[in-house]
């Protein structure tokens, strides 16, 4: 354990140092201020656009920053040979894998936790009071989501090596599956078969990033979702988490490095 | 006694990616390196050396054959916790200070904090990167980067060193430091087992040298038996083991058996 710890230390600490975090919190926070500032609505309608606008780019911010730290991981180790000085260490290629995936996601953590930080100071200038149960279960919801993005954009660096492909396809897929995933079962509806089985099946195989997006809580005041659904939809994350990592694993596992 | 290192009809192969044909770079290969003494593997590029030993650090897997440290397999990660591994090149986070890649170092060998601070102050001062420690490595030279290379080998105080062409590319004075590390090792009682193409400076260190060529060993043993006394030096007698046309010539015949390895 204290090996991937250590790892994921070393993430955060290049992450933090390369200031890519920075970058994304600032353009966030000036779109946030910008979409404050524009007083087009009545009170009520303001402030429900201004969460949403603001919600959308952290969300679009969690996706961007989880996706293209993990994807250079382990192409830049690679490429930097500093692999090899490492792995000559008693570290296993799994601890490898989990350390890299654990920097990525305490890191996207902590991003995240700025960015709703801010926009709740926003949020909290317009309203005067905040659903705290509410933003939590956001909060950690939109976490949880993030490992998996982190976990396939580390699994797909052991496919493409290049890591703008590897981002850029990564991305698509998540967005896609945010954005259309709750869909496609009734899109398979009206396709003739084999097409029908087979987005059927894509439908349940898919990790279904969609459940997270509790936006709505925050954005109309609504009361928190059942603990028990929240509970199941971080083991769900958990579940798909795992899963994609043992498949990096297994790729990486027997992979000859020279 | 165990051996330190115990590899046995090894067997390393590649596939080429464009010709999707497969290419055997170690061609059962077999030899051990004992405890306490300063080994030399040899051999001119492409021989295969570089590939037995991403065989024994775990970064290739042999296609048939074994090898073993300390009597652990190498596919083991355990087996390298009593490694130290000086790369070619320097390869390490250029993020980080000297003294911060030490820390991360020492925690993944599993030393406890006041440790690791403590051998960092001793290796940073062997090394004389002490006025550099919180310097971040993007800022050092290259032979400071080879210096800290030294220090992080040194740092989980190992049984059995690996340098990987430890000279390269230093200038004289950093390669009196290795070669004074190796000496100091050795003092230790501990293995060194090193690649080098500097001849004259394996002859002067090693107790024992394997020479390889195309995957093959060609012999194995003290350099002084290794040495045809008309060689002169070792350098003459790598060249006639490999068969280079210009080797000299040594008085006696120099049939087949002369280029067997002796028993390992």
């Amino acid at each position: 354990m204290r090996a991937i710890l250590t790892l994921a230390h070393l993430v955060i600490l290049e992450m933090v140092r390369r200031k890519d975090i920075y970058v994304l919190f600032v353009l966030t926070a000036l779109l946030t201020l910008i979409a404050a500032a524009a007083n087009i609505f009545d009170d009520t309608r303001v402030v429900r656009y201004l969460k949403e606008i603001s919600l959308t780019l952290i969300w679009v911010s969690g996706f961007v920053l989880a996706v293209t730290s993990a994807a250079r991981q382990i192409p830049a180790e690679r490429e930097s040979r500093t692999l090899f000085t490492l792995l000559a260490k008693p570290v296993s290629r799994w601890q490898f894998i989990a350390g890299k995936f654990l920097g990525c996601w305490l890191a996207c953590g902590l991003a995240l936790l700025v960015f709703y930080a801010f926009f709740g100071a926003v949020a909290l200038s317009r309203e005067r009071s905040l659903d705290l149960a509410g933003w939590a279960q956001a909060i950690s919801m939109h976490w949880f989501m993030l490992a998996v993005p982190v976990a396939l954009a580390l699994a797909g660096s052991l496919l493409w090596a290049a890591p703008s492909s590897n981002s850029t396809l990564t991305l698509v897929v998540c967005f896609g599956i945010w954005l259309l995933g709750r869909h496609l079962h009734k899109v398979a509806l009206g396709l003739p078969e084999p097409r029908a089985t087979l987005l059927t099946l894509v439908y349940f195989i898919i990790p279904h990033l969609e459940l997270f997006d509790i936006r709505d809580l925050i954005v109309h005041r609504w009361p928190p979702v059942p603990w028990l659904f929240w509970l199941g939809a971080l083991l769900y994350a958990a579940a798909y988490t795992g899963m994609i990592l043992t498949g990096a694993w297994l790729l990486f596992r027997r992979r000859p490095l020279n | 006694m165990t051996e330190v290192i115990q590899i046995e009809q090894l067997v390393v192969t590649y596939r080429d990616t464009e010709t999707r044909a497969t290419r055997t770079v170690v061609d059962r290969l077999t030899f051990t390196v004992r405890p306490g003494e300063v080994f030399g593997f040899l051999g001119p590029n492409g021989a295969g050396k570089t590939s037995t030993m991403n065989v024994l650090l775990g970064f290739t897997h042999a296609a048939s054959g074994s090898a073993s440290i300390f009597g652990v397999d190498v596919r083991q990660p355990i087996a390298r916790q009593r490694i130290g591994y000086l790369p070619e090149m320097t390869y390490y986070y250029k993020f980080l200070t000297a003294e911060e890649l030490l820390r991360a170092y020492g925690r993944i060998f599993g030393l406890d904090d006041g440790e690791i601070r403590r051998r960092t102050d001793e290796l940073l001062a062997l090394v004389e990167l002490e006025a550099a420690r919180r310097r971040l490595i993007r800022t050092y030279s290259k032979g400071m980067q080879q210096r800290l290379g030294l220090a992080q080998a040194l740092l989980n105080q190992p049984d059995l060193l690996i340098l990987d062409e430890p000279t390269s590319g230093l200038d004289p004075l950093g390669r009196m430091k290795v070669r004074e590390i190796i000496l100091r090792q050795k003092a230790a009682g501990k293995t060194v087992f090193f690649s080098s193409h500097e001849l004259g400076e394996v002859e002067s260190v090693c107790d024992r040298v394997a020479i390889l060529h195309r995957g093959e060993l060609k012999a194995l043993g003290p350099v002084g038996e290794i040495k045809h006394p008309a060689d002169g030096n070792l350098e003459q007698a790598f060249l006639r083991l490999i068969g280079w046309p210009g080797a000299p010539k040594p008085a006696s015949d120099a049939g087949p058996a002369d280029h067997q390895p002796t028993a390992p």
